[in-house]
């Protein structure tokens, strides 16, 4: 007898769930010959809203985890996508790219997602000054995670794109909600599934799929949430999500890079979601034997 | 059910169908209040809260924080009402009392040694003529469980007539505490010996055990309520407590309220919330369908 494959449902991921939108709407996703691939959950403002309330919710526990233990979640989340390599593989070519772009998209990812993971407890030591005071002061500079940071992924470079743009984030300890590239979502969803299973808390990284057009006025206009990263060039987009953020003073950075140039990564995307936090602390207190530094 | 109060026989309560209420509470919780109705609701439901405090951490200045918040929900928000008392230990009373002022807020106070009440009769009628004397509008009495549990309806129904008395003209709401009452059957029965004893209010929980008011608790001792009025005319206040913390699961309390009690009830004179974060929930709420801007929770006072 002939059987029947079991297709896969691609859901949204929030909280460490994979549920489908609330709205039950959905687009089909088709190849360059029509063919359908999937049905996509055509995610609404409330499943983004939804998001939120789950990256806020992890923040205090990502944001506190250790810097080495953040590396080593990156570094697990690497490991786990290399195991699943052909999964990928086989999705990036169905969404149009040859055998040889999907294999070099793949090999790019991952490295990129080893290369954050470094980055993870040492950016910290770059960015952080002592600086000199009038006073007998120390005053020290130093980053730390915005909070809840909503990114707009690239929409030509869906999973490298994607990877791109969140690992940096999360590397410096903030929490995403990150709307996925409308034409190529399904290694974003199926990235969602290799989070699931690499010891990052649900929460931290919350990935929807949908209408950038739609959401992207709920991204910027959401006062619960603290950066918006929008990867694209729509210059109409770009002004709404400027104009709309600042209700909150929300910063915007906006990226239009060739993700798939391994050049392109470096520790400004970690600082840029980063705030400087500068603290004064008197000489003459540090240590209880009263010594003068 | 056909006897009159207080010959009635406690251990012959109705018991509940289990099934039936989740179900019922499913039902009347997959109801949609959107856009102008929604935004009544909230409102109505903001202007039911006991906004409360009960640590043993509470200090005045906690309590005056509490009370400015009361009379200060989000005054960015022009029209909003305000909440309908604050709760705080007896202790506390006075100083709510003085920090209210003039404002329609009234004072409800906990009392009989809340939350676990295990003390003597002396000691809670004390506490609860205390509270009255500093100036309590209203009492939130706890039942003896223990006796509940180990069948000494009458116990526990002569304790809470003893603190009605002792209430003078303040309104007394009986904590039944369900979390610790196992059965619905048992929250049935609870609420039959509050009323019957007196209780102008029947409250679900304390907030110190869980669960406190879940939809089934609530919509049981709602058919309490309304069985007891039909058969006596007497309307009885409920107020559920503790858990309520989204504005969702508010506007789903009042559908329970206006489905089983009708719109007599809903009011703060006969519904209240008791909750501390609901009422930034609601005002979140509020504040997005006034300026289309999901909110975050630094824009609002915590306290």
């Amino acid at each position: 007898m002939e059987r029947i494959e079991i297709q896969k449902t691609y859901k949204l991921y929030i909280g460490g769930q994979f549920p489908r939108t609330e709205s039950g709407r959905y687009y089909t996703l088709t190849d360059k010959k029509g063919k359908v691939l999937a049905n996509i959950c055509q995610g609404s403002r409330k499943d983004f809203r939804n998001a939120v309330v789950a990256a806020r919710g992890a923040f205090a526990g990502w944001s506190g985890r250790n810097a080495y233990n953040r590396s080593q979640v990156l570094y697990r989340i690497a490991e786990m996508l290399e195991g699943r390599r052909s999964q990928f593989e086989a999705e990036l070519i169905l969404q149009g790219e040859t055998i040889f772009a999907a294999k070099k998209e793949i090999s790019l990812a991952i490295d990129r997602l080893v290369y954050y993971a470094g980055w993870c407890d040492k950016y910290m030591q770059v960015f952080s000054s002592v600086n000199p005071v009038q006073s007998s002061h120390f005053n020290f500079s130093l980053p730390e995670p915005s909070g809840v940071v909503a990114i707009v992924a690239p929409q030509e470079s869906g999973f490298a794109g994607l990877i791109s743009a969140i690992a940096p984030v999360i590397a410096g300890g903030n929490c995403c909600v990150a709307l996925a590239s409308e034409k190529k979502p399904l290694s974003a969803i199926s990235f969602a599934e290799v989070l699931a299973t690499s010891d990052l808390p649900g929460g931290v990284v919350n990935i929807l799929t949908g209408n950038t057009k739609e959401l992207l006025t709920h991204m910027a206009s959401h006062m619960d949430v603290n950066a918006l990263v929008y990867c694209g060039k729509n210059k109409d987009e770009i002004k709404l999500a400027r104009e709309t953020a600042a209700n909150n003073v929300k910063r915007v950075f906006v990226y239009d890079k060739n993700w798939n140039d391994p050049a392109e990564q470096n520790p400004y995307y970690i600082l840029d979601t980063q705030e400087i936090k500068t603290t004064w602390h008197p000489v003459e207190n540090i240590g209880t034997s009263g010594a003068k530094y | 059910m056909q006897q009159k109060s207080p010959a009635y026989d406690f251990s012959h309560s109705p018991v509940v169908d289990q099934v039936g209420i989740d179900e019922r509470v499913s039902r009347l919780n997959s109801r949609s209040i959107k856009k102008s109705s929604k935004v009544a609701g909230l409102k109505l439901a903001l202007n039911m809260i006991d906004l409360t405090t009960l640590e043993g951490k509470d200090t005045e200045g906690k309590v005056k924080q509490m009370c400015y918040k009361a009379m200060h929900l989000h005054d960015h928000l022009p029209g909003l009402p305000g909440v309908a008392a604050v709760c705080v230990y007896p202790t506390m009373v006075r100083t709510a009392r003085k920090a209210l002022g003039d404002s329609a807020i009234k004072v409800a106070s906990v009392a009989t040694a809340f939350p676990s009440g295990q003390s003597t009769a002396e000691i809670k009628i004390a506490d609860t003529k205390f509270a009255v004397s500093e100036g309590a509008d209203e009492v939130d009495m706890v039942i003896s469980r223990g006796a509940f549990l180990t069948g000494n309806y009458n116990y526990v129904f002569d304790e809470i007539a003893a603190i009605k008395e002792a209430c003078g003209n303040a309104r007394l709401k009986v904590i039944l505490e369900t979390g610790e009452l196992s059965t619905l059957d048992n929250v049935r029965r609870a609420s039959e010996i509050a009323m019957r004893a007196g209780a102008d209010f029947i409250k679900t929980s304390t907030g110190k055990v869980q669960p406190a008011a879940t939809p089934q608790v609530t919509l049981v001792m709602l058919e309490a309520i309304r069985d007891y009025y039909f058969e006596t005319g007497i309307m009885i206040g409920m107020k559920p407590a503790g858990g309520i913390s989204t504005a969702k699961g508010a506007l789903q309390n009042l559908v329970m309220v206006k489905e089983t009690l009708g719109n007599a009830w809903l009011n703060n004179h006969w519904f209240r919330f008791g909750a501390s974060s609901l009422a930034n929930d609601i005002l979140m709420q509020l504040a997005k369908e006034t300026t289309g801007a999901y909110q975050g929770g630094d824009y609002f006072s915590k306290d």
